[in-house]
């Protein structure tokens, strides 16, 4: 056991304005990132606010950018930082600011709703649906989701154009639809709705420059751009930019991916 | 003072985890406006945090597996004292929660035909446990989540109106239940972000908070479980019931300190990990009770062959309920043979290859890679005992989820006591959530319809109190001088969470727990004068000093039902009364508010907030007894009881 | 706070957009990153202007491709009438006489498409040469941003037939590499250093060109139901782990490609023999 006093910047303010706010505080062996703050609204700044759950990696509630990096604050060990290093926490830099290290992420439940749901399928009862495992393990990499938003803060397209956000659903709910597309029982085309046209033509797919910034900061490792938005774009080109599948579909009078 | 924001709804719930999402999701779907509040972000309920898997007898796995079995398995890991209704109930109806999540978009994992599989799990007799790797919280609160958008959206295309129906009230805290008479009339609460005070008005209040886990200073509950619809309960007249059952999960974290407590799934066990303690020994053999002899294998070969072949062989003792595994590992560690963090060890590193690990236990190895840089796939984890969950709750009718005492208010999930008697077994915690949660949407939702044309009246005065008592800790400074300075809250609650852990954990003593009694009358006097900085917006520490008044409340209730029941039984051992006591098996404890018009007269430390009652259960109905061998029933039941 | 009842605030003040929209935390920093992060931009940009800048002198130098029994991949097929004659190499002259200009024109449109229309390069030449963004969570300095919402860049959703040619051009090289078993005279079961080289060369074109984020669609990946495609599925699967190395094999086949060019420049000009195996 060794603890030392570690140099901390944090961003304090709300709306109206603020900045970094310099502290000493103490650090010992095995701690993580939340500790310190937890440790600094313990001893120093009562009112520091954050956003905080399981601190365990599960619930993604602790995201912030830590020295410029999104990340969840419970999972970033204190030792990868030098012990003289400065440690400087923000607050999601994509979202408007609430207080201190909290943002309204409203953003993401505005876009979650604009994705249409699970549809099930007709004439299937509860205790009915079979699936294969090789069927739901791609989408089950998905729902290892834990929306900790950090793809949706990193992502650039949002990130850096403001006026984005109202035509691109961002990384998380790409995935989703994702998700949906793959799921081996999902019944949408069969109610008339294209989940791969949508995602080009509602969701904003055709924003995402597959830069993999999501895929980087994932805590869950999720493979978002190999797995989700690239397979979902080429679903998007058999709907919208491929003639032969055009053709064959005009011919066998069926969707071309319904295997 | 009464300028706040008011809005009528027919059924609020106080939780947005599976009990109270499932609990709104019913309501809705019954035709009641229904308010969801929450104190944390929408979908970071603390149900996420459960690993191992959803307890239901669909038997997918085993074709032997019915309600029946399961039924059993809740009673005897209970120690009889279960609300067996609730069990009944429980064990019933999960096979239809479980597959109705199938219907909204959950993806469990499969077994070969492209059924739900199913995991062996401490304490049930089959592979029972619906699971998705060690995620399943995730799975359930998700899909509970997005069937909450897909209701929006259906009201959306109706109304032009998402939230018409059903409204997620995100990042708000209920301070108090208000009352119109006996009768529920709505609540009040503050919005974290703003600080702002609302009054939900509705005739009928679901609570779905969950456990109480943040008293104990070691514990795997996050900062949410700060007892609130426990307190917000017993503040409304409602009784609690069996609160001295706390159950200290086996096997959490020990190291490193910031992580103290975290769960280490009981899947580990159950997919084939062993306890070993510091001279190698797997040492659970040693602590098999009397009452489960039968059951688990005497030696470590046949252990070894249950996993392959359950039927021919008897379950290893790793997979004995958790309080007698808890107590285990306390007694090794207490003997001088634990690991070097305090704990003892864990190992699947020599029981499984590493792929099959990663695969099966994919958080679990993440978790400890990230957290304490152990790969599990090399070496053996170190786990020692975490306070998980509270058995007992508000004390509500088995059939519909109403509280005693209190029309219009409805308990579901872990917040509400009963159904698993003195111990929980693992799994049992999600399925209770789905089935109760359903039940008390059904039956609030009925209750708000039948008083649709004589909806309750909100008292302003009371709106007054309530806004008062929730401002009191920015007018600490300065109030009250002579009683001495303003208290940090924090150090309050560091204070709470050592007495607690030390004095009424997980082996208790009675002069412990009337040393904890008077330190919680010492706490609460300081409690008055918890005091904070800054303003309303997103103040932490303020709501911090508003969640004390919760954990007083319920830590008193715990420490004085433990002091009351001089018995051992399932999450309660006291090292004075070692034994389970059949004259205490139809033994209710029941706490009251012991001044229940004083409001929030707490600053008398003499006397507790808290009475005790005694109440004696309703006999188990014959044809759930039969279930049982008689020779198992000796054990358990009291001559009376056996030959009525 | 309800769940996004309030719309998200869209505006931002002019000249002060992204990071530094008003609404966001005040911080006047474009990015508060502490480590090299323009590192790898910088790198990925320096070596493909390399590749760029030899392909290009390669490609039109029309000399020095053709050191019997080696081809250069850049020539390879060579479909001009002015191609150098091979001995049953890949030069078949179906643009005829009136092609003036180097061959290799014609067919590198190929590859080259391929290569600039992949996930990978995009990734990288996005955010090397375009910055956009220059690394994760650095702002990038475009006042607009459309991404492959239109034209040009919506093009990039022809990849799968550039994947398509690239398969027979993969062949093509591939039968290159067979040819490379013959000695300068043309007799057949000699081996070179260059025949090493071609052989290196055409698996790592094979495993790029494989691993390619479309064909591992095509294979199997637009299915729902793997489960009924079992064959399909392993294909999937087979490609999905060679997808995994698609920047590492995007890499190594740029530089093998290039390295199989200089070996055939280096031997054609005279510089040194092809060391003779047996």
């Amino acid at each position: 056991m060794s603890s030392y006093e570690a140099r901390f910047k944090v961003w304090r303010g709300d709306v109206q304005g603020g900045g970094l706010e310099d502290f000493e505080v103490e650090v010992n062996d095995g701690e993580v990132v939340l500790d310190i703050i937890h440790r600094l609204q313990a001893t120093q700044a009562p009112d520091l606010a954050v956003r905080w759950n399981c601190k365990a990696g599960k619930c993604g509630s602790c995201s912030a950018e830590i020295n410029g990096r999104p990340r969840l604050m419970c999972m970033t060990r204190m030792s990868v930082f030098g012990r003289d290093e400065t440690v400087t926490v923000t607050p999601l830099r994509t979202f408007p600011v609430i207080r201190d290290l909290v943002t309204d992420v409203g953003f993401n439940y505005t876009k979650a709703r604009q994705v249409p749901a699970f549809v099930p399928p007709e004439g299937l009862g509860p205790g009915e649906y079979r699936m294969m495992q090789e069927d739901v393990d791609r989408s089950q990499e998905f729902r290892k989701c834990i929306e900790c938003f950090l793809c949706q803060d990193t992502c650039h397209v949002v990130r850096d154009h403001e006026e984005n956000k109202q035509a691109f659903a961002g990384p998380r709910f790409l995935m989703r639809v994702a998700e949906l597309d793959m799921h081996p029982l999902d019944a949408a085309e069969e109610s008339g709705l294209d989940r791969k046209r949508t995602a080009q033509d509602e969701h904003g797919l055709g924003y995402c420059n597959i830069t993999k910034c999501c895929t980087e900061v994932c805590p869950e490792g999720i493979r978002i751009t190999d797995n989700a938005l690239i397979p979902l774009k080429e679903r998007a080109v058999d709907r919208k930019y491929d003639p032969l599948v055009w053709l064959g579909n005009k011919i066998r009078r069926r969707p071309a991916s319904s295997g | 003072m009464s300028v706040v924001d008011r809005q009528e709804w027919d059924v609020v719930v106080v939780g947005a985890g599976g009990a109270g999402l499932r609990a709104a999701i019913e309501a809705r779907e019954r035709g009641a406006r229904t308010a969801v509040i929450c104190k944390s972000l929408f979908g970071k309920a603390h149900t996420v945090m459960a690993e191992g898997g959803i307890a239901a007898a669909m038997g997918n796995v085993n074709a032997g597996d019915n309600w029946q079995v399961h039924f059993r398995d809740t009673m005897r890991g209970g120690k009889f004292l279960n609300q067996w209704r609730m069990a009944e109930l429980h064990a019933r109806e999960a096979p239809a929660r479980v597959w109705e999540l199938e219907t909204w978009g959950a993806l469990f994992d499969r077994t070969r035909d492209g059924r739900i599989s199913q995991r062996n799990f401490g304490g049930h007799e089959y592979p029972r446990l619906a699971h998705v790797g060690d995620r399943t919280g995730l799975e359930l609160i998700r899909t509970l989540q997005q069937k909450v958008v897909a209701l929006q959206q259906e009201d959306f295309k109706e109304t032009g109106d998402y939230e018409s129906r059903l409204k997620v009230f995100q990042e708000c805290t209920v301070t108090r239940v208000l009352k119109d008479g006996e009768r529920v009339s709505g609540v009040f609460g503050y919005e974290r972000e703003s600080g702002r005070f609302f009054v939900l008005e509705a005739p009928a209040v679901v609570i779905a908070t969950g456990g109480i886990g943040k008293s104990f200073k070691v514990t795997s509950n996050s900062w949410e479980y700060t007892g609130d619809g426990h307190a917000l309960a017993l503040l409304a007249g409602a009784p609690l019931l069996n609160m001295e059952f706390v159950q200290f999960h086996p096997t959490g974290m020990v190291w490193p300190p910031s992580v103290k407590g975290i769960l280490v799934t009981e899947s580990v066990r159950g997919d084939g990990g062993v306890l070993r303690n510091s001279e190698g020994k797997r040492f659970m053999f040693d602590y098999v009770p009397d009452v489960f002899k039968e059951k688990y294998a005497e030696s470590e070969e046949e252990a070894d062959r249950w996993y392959d072949d359950p039927d021919h062989n008897r379950r290893p003792p790793e997979l004995l309920p958790r309080d007698e595994v808890a107590r285990a590992i306390n007694a090794e560690v207490k003997a001088g043979r634990g690991s070097p963090h305090g704990g003892v060890f864990l190992d699947v590193s020599t029981r499984m290859p590493a792929d099959v690990i990663k695969r099966r236990l994919p958080s679990m190895y993440h978790q400890f890679k990230e957290l304490a840089d152990v790969d599990i796939t090399a070496e053996p984890m170190e786990v020692g005992p975490t306070c998980h969950y509270v058995m007992g709750g508000i004390a509500v009718d088995s059939d519909s989820a109403a509280a005693r005492g209190v029309p219009g208010l409805f308990a579901a999930g872990e917040v509400a006591g009963g159904m698993h008697g003195s111990n929980r077994l693992g799994g049992n915690s999600l399925s209770d959530l789905l089935v109760f949660g359903r039940r008390a949407g059904w039956h609030a939702a009925e209750y708000a319809g039948e008083r649709a044309s004589a909806r309750p009246r909100v008292d302003d005065t009371q709106i007054d109190a309530a806004a008062a008592e929730a401002l009191r800790p920015f007018s600490a400074e300065g109030e009250e001088p002579a009683d001495g300075p303003p208290e940090n809250p924090y150090t309050l609650h560091q204070e709470l969470q050592q007495t607690m852990n030390d004095l009424v954990g997980i082996i208790r003593r009675e002069h412990e727990m009337r040393q904890a009694l008077e330190k919680l009358a010492e706490l609460r006097v300081r409690a008055r004068r918890a005091g904070v900085e800054g303003h309303r917006q997103f103040n932490p520490g303020w709501h911090l000093a508003l969640d004390l008044r919760n954990m007083l409340l319920v830590s008193e209730c715990v420490a004085r039902a433990a002091l009351e029941r001089t018995e051992s039984r399932g999450g309660h051992t006291r090292e004075d009364y070692p034994a389970m006591d059949r004259t205490w098996r139809n033994v209710n404890l029941l706490c009251r508010l012991a001044d229940p018009s004083g409001g929030f007269a707490a600053g008398d430390p003499v006397r507790g907030q808290i009475s005790l009652t005694r109440e004696t259960t309703e006999p188990i109905r014959p044809d759930l007894l039969a279930l049982f061998e008689k020779e198992e029933l000796v054990k358990y039941l009291a001559e009376e009881e056996l030959y009525e | 706070m309800a769940t996004g009842t309030e719309p998200p605030d869209t505006e931002s003040q002019p000249g002060s957009g992204g990071v530094r929209s008003a609404t966001r935390a005040a911080i006047d920093a474009p990015h508060l990153r502490t480590d090299r992060w323009w590192l790898a931009p910088a790198a990925t940009a320096a070596g493909l202007l390399a590749f760029v800048v030899y392909s290009t002198w390669r490609a039109l130098a029309n000399a020095d491709y053709y050191a019997a029994p080696y081809v250069s991949p850049f020539y390879s097929p060579c479909l001009a009438e002015n191609c150098e004659p091979m001995k049953a190499g890949p030069n078949w002259a179906l643009f005829g006489d009136w092609w003036g200009l180097s061959p290799a024109i014609i067919i590198l449109i190929f590859p080259l498409g391929f290569r600039l229309t992949c996930y990978y390069y995009r990734k990288a030449y996005y955010r090397g040469f375009w910055a956009s963004p220059p690394a994760c969570a650095v702002a990038e300095p475009h006042k607009k941003y459309t991404g492959e919402t239109r034209f040009p860049l919506i093009l990039q959703n022809i990849h799968r037939y550039f994947f398509y040619a690239a398969v027979p051009v993969a062949g093509i090289l591939t039968y290159d590499t067979v040819l490379a078993f013959r000695d300068e005279d043309y007799e057949w079961g000699h081996m070179g250093l260059g025949t090493l080289v071609f052989l290196v060369n055409i698996v790592l074109i094979w495993a790029y060109t494989l691993s390619c984020h479309s064909c591992r669609h095509i294979v199997g990946g637009k299915l729902k139901h793997f489960s009924r495609h079992p064959v399909r599925y392993r294909m999937w699967q087979l490609v999905g782990r060679m997808n995994a190395r698609h920047m590492q094999l995007a890499w190594a086949s740029l530089v093998s490609v290039a390295l199989a060019d200089l070996y055939v420049f280096l031997i054609a000009s005279g510089v040194f023999e092809d060391p003779r195996f047996f």
